[in-house]
């Protein structure tokens, strides 16, 4: 049978995400046990968080998590970073033996900073050298697979139902402002840990749930800019399209939402205030091969913010609450209650409706 | 000497217990097949003369006549087929070059009919095009790489200038000339209604069609017919011809029995003389001559018109395509060696290029391996046939589909394939005023718009059942597509899996 990345899988899912706009440092167990009612919504083939704010020790280095087949792979891969990187630091990442999680890879992590005058040398800006590079060891470097490369921020997967891979990861020792989670249903049966979500590339993190018609097109279209979806998922994809867009291109969210779930050409041409109308013709023009269609509900998280998008026709469900400082987003109000059982606010933003949180004071974090 | 008889192709079945001799086919018929024998009083015929047009059959009140192959044969020979026996025969008694019209008819490979189309199932939602929105538009044209800012912060959201297509077909060039006036003004008509283009191909643009700009591509082809300024500034775009699928390597021969009058006039020459456009564009010798006319096009026209080159498919077009990308060409038109004309050499039209299936996948690929496929759009055309072929096409790479000879047939058109002859009994590839005259513009253009609003309904169904619901998210997705009994080459040249992979 083929492996993940050979074959592509759709899956279903279940998201969930709690982020402080003030700033405040939450541990990641609310977040796993917000995953424990949507349980039936994964097959324990997949589960993964992101949380934002974890590293602030090391928050100026680029803090790569990775998945080894085996030592000699870990080896040729430190022989490869350090040709390119200061390592600060390089350990295993901490997990707790579970009866659930079985077949670990080697998991370690590496906090590094790219050599200045390598970057000189190559006219490339940090963010570019280091995506390139991720990218690099992703399709060429046997038995390794970097999963998580933003600073100060971590990405934790596995194979397994998401409360036991939060567990496995001891992720309540760990303090972030923003946390995001998903749990996984593919339609095979994959052993490879990899497979599973968030996807990540820089800070950008991607939880997904829903199956996008438009993949090939979006896939064959971002490929001529750099990108290689070895993964062949949905979230892969997305995670390209707003490092493409935001990155790249320099959009602001809201303009990248505008691209990937376009309003109807039909709301465009009704809407009244000209400029408006002119920048949404604009984008979904400029960028019409970047636009997703089919279900799909998203969390990006980034540095300093999060930003949860529905396809446009809200085929998949998504809801939003808030309490104090916090905004909590998942699949279903159960998840948010279990985090806070006081919870307000709480609404489903409508298809193509972006809702951006971002953290008050940047020096917080 | 008889040998170069042959019994006619075609036999006219007459059935004498219907037929009420009123003479309606003999009208009918310019081609004189039908006559009635005063004598007898009965309606008689010239089979020799038939070219199985079904005119006189579509138009019999009593239903009375039938045409059929010819039952008379020529020795079985799967080596000499009798089409190749009776062109010897022709070229033996002529000593001339062998003139068809319309697509390549030979049995060649149509890979749209192995292809299959996917469709949701569980996993995602098929999405319901009587209940949700369907978007079909399309936007053809440039798109720069990147997108800018103004000093103050705002998108600066000038685009290069678009075609705007209500869903991604259009009319494809056929000249005023080699098809009649009044095809030109259903073709017209429709093309507004529909929110499309036609295209004037390379015999310029009647004057009471100007009216009709919007929907108007004008083409610029090697002989220059008609071209002047304010031709070039009438139409949405602009084409220049560099060559046709039915005919790669050669330019067009319209004969000067059919200059005349308004044709002459709209042509810009002489009344009687042969309208020959050269195989070359005699200024364009090279891609880099090819950039200088793109752009004194762009220049005629301030920049506000797209420019539309159009190949015809040939062994080399993925460097080719490449080359136009990059000579400020907006959209490039690529047209495969089943695509129709008024009139093309046999061997020429049988022989050479290829199809549009292995041409637009391979194009799409380069310009993608070569980062540029976002700079351009592309439109295929060479035989879309229905609803199916353009999905198909949309989802190897195309932006937009060409298609005449499915609009022709929808104006009454029978594919007999003698449109040199100039006898077009449905007034469509004819410039006599009595056969022109059949063809009703008005009911023309109501056939035209049915059968492009059938297929746009087509394929709303197709995109809804593949839970996509806008064609943009699905142009060159491949995933949507399986090969069915194709081999590993087609498949990979394709750039799709087997289906049950």
């Amino acid at each position: 049978m083929k492996s993940e990345g050979q074959v592509r899988i759709p899956s279903g899912c279940a998201i969930a995400a709690v982020i402080s706009r003030e700033g405040r440092r939450m541990s990641g167990e609310p977040v796993i046990r917000a995953m424990e009612p949507m349980h039936d919504r994964s097959n324990g083939l997949g589960g993964g968080f992101a949380g934002y704010g974890i590293y602030p020790e090391y928050k100026d280095y680029y803090a790569f998590h990775f998945f080894f087949d085996d030592r000699a792979a870990r080896k040729a891969c430190e022989a490869f970073l350090k040709e390119r990187f200061e390592i600060v630091q390089s350990e295993i990442i901490p997990t707790r033996k579970l009866p659930a999680i079985t077949d670990e890879p080697v998991i370690w992590r590496y906090f590094v900073a790219p050599f200045p005058s390598l970057l000189r040398s190559l006219q490339l800006d940090e963010k570019e050298f280091v995506a390139r590079t991720v990218m690099k060891i992703n399709a060429e470097l046997p038995g390794t697979y970097v999963f998580s490369s933003g600073k100060n921020m971590g990405t934790f997967k596995a194979v397994g139902f998401p409360e036991d891979v939060g567990r496995y990861y001891r992720l309540e020792e760990y303090e972030g402002y923003c946390w995001t989670a998903h749990g996984r249903y593919p339609t095979n049966t994959p052993g490879w840990w990899g497979g599973a979500h968030p996807f990540t590339l820089l800070d950008f993190s991607v939880v997904h749930n829903g199956e996008i018609s438009s993949y090939d097109a979006n896939r064959r279209f971002i490929e001529m800019f750099g990108y290689q979806c070895t993964l062949q998922t949905d979230t892969e994809v997305i995670t390209y399209i707003l490092d493409y867009l935001v990155r790249v291109q320099g959009l602001t969210l809201e303009e990248a939402a505008s691209v990937i779930a376009a309003p109807f050409w039909s709301t465009i041409e009704q809407k009244t205030d000209l400029e408006d109308k002119e920048k949404h013709l604009y984008l979904r023009n400029l960028f019409s091969s970047l636009l997703v269609t089919g279900p799909f509900s998203i969390i990006l998280g980034f540095e300093g913010g999060l930003m949860a998008l529905n396809d446009r026709l809200k085929l998949r469900s998504m809801v939003v609450a808030e309490k104090e400082d916090k905004v909590y987003i998942a699949s279903e109000e159960a998840a948010i209650r279990t985090m806070e059982p006081e919870a307000e606010n709480l609404w489903a933003p409508a298809g193509g409706e972006p809702v951006i949180v971002t953290v008050k004071c940047k020096t917080a974090i | 000497m008889n040998e170069g008889f042959f019994y006619p192709e075609f036999e006219i079945l007459r059935r004498e217990d219907r037929c009420t001799a009123c003479n309606l086919c003999g009208q009918q018929c310019a081609n004189g097949v039908h006559f009635l024998n005063a004598k007898t009083g009965r309606m008689e015929s010239d089979d020799s003369k038939c070219v199985n047009c079904q005119r006189c059959v579509a138009f019999c009140p009593a239903h009375a006549l039938k045409i059929t192959e010819s039952s008379s044969a020529f020795k079985q020979n799967a080596n000499w087929q009798p089409d190749t026996v009776r062109e010897i025969y022709k070229q033996a008694g002529s000593g001339g070059v062998l003139l068809s019209s319309m697509g390549n008819p030979k049995p060649l490979p149509v890979y749209w009919d192995k292809i299959l189309i996917n469709a949701s199932q569980v996993t995602n939602p098929p999405i319901d095009p009587l209940r949700e929105p369907m978007e079909t538009r399309v936007f053809l044209g440039q798109r720069p790489g990147r997108a800018v800012r103004l000093p103050n912060g705002k998108l600066d959201c000038t685009l290069p200038p678009q075609l705007e297509l209500a869903m991604p077909v259009m009319f494809s060039a056929m000249s005023y000339g080699s098809i009649s006036y009044n095809a030109h003004a259903a073709l017209a008509r429709a093309a507004r209604e529909l929110g499309i283009l036609y295209n004037t191909g390379e015999g310029g643009l009647h004057e009471d069609f100007y009216c009709y700009g919007e929907n108007t591509i004008v083409q610029v082809a090697s002989g220059r017919f008609g071209v002047h300024e304010k031709y070039l500034n009438a139409g949405a775009g602009i084409e220049i011809k560099m060559g046709q699928g039915a005919k790669p390597g050669i330019g067009g021969h319209l004969p000067g029995t059919k200059i005349a009058g308004d044709v002459s006039r709209t042509r810009m020459i002489p009344e009687g003389s042969d309208a020959i456009s050269p195989a070359p564009h005699h200024d364009i010798y090279s891609i880099e001559d090819l950039r200088q006319l793109v752009f004194s096009l762009k220049e005629a026209t301030q920049y506000k018109k797209p420019v539309i080159v159009k190949v015809a498919a040939v062994h080399n077009i993925a460097a080719i395509a490449s080359g136009i990308a990059r000579s400020g060409a907006d959209i490039i038109a690529i047209d495969g060696f089943r695509g129709g004309t008024g009139a093309a050499p046999t061997r020429i039209r049988d022989n050479v290029g290829i199809p549009i299936e292995l041409a637009l996948a391979a194009v799409d690929q380069r310009l993608r391996e070569e980062g540029i496929r976002g700079r351009v759009s592309l439109v295929a055309g060479g035989s879309i046939r229905s609803a199916a072929d353009v999905i198909k096409a949309v989802a190897l790479g195309a932006d937009a589909c060409y298609v005449a000879t499915a609009a022709l047939l929808a104006l009454g058109c029978h594919l007999c394939r003698s449109c040199q002859s100039g006898k077009c009994n449905w007034g469509i590839a004819t410039q006599n005023p009595e056969l022109v005259k059949r063809l009703d513009p008005e009911k023309g253009s109501r056939r035209l718009v049915n059968l492009m609003t059938a297929w746009k309904h087509e394929i709303m169904e197709m995109m809804g059942g593949m839970g996509i619901n806008s064609i943009e998210a699905l142009r060159g997705n491949r995933l949507m597509l399986r090969g069915i009994g194709l081999t590993e080459k087609e498949l990979s040249i394709l750039g799709i899996a087997h289906a049950g992979e």
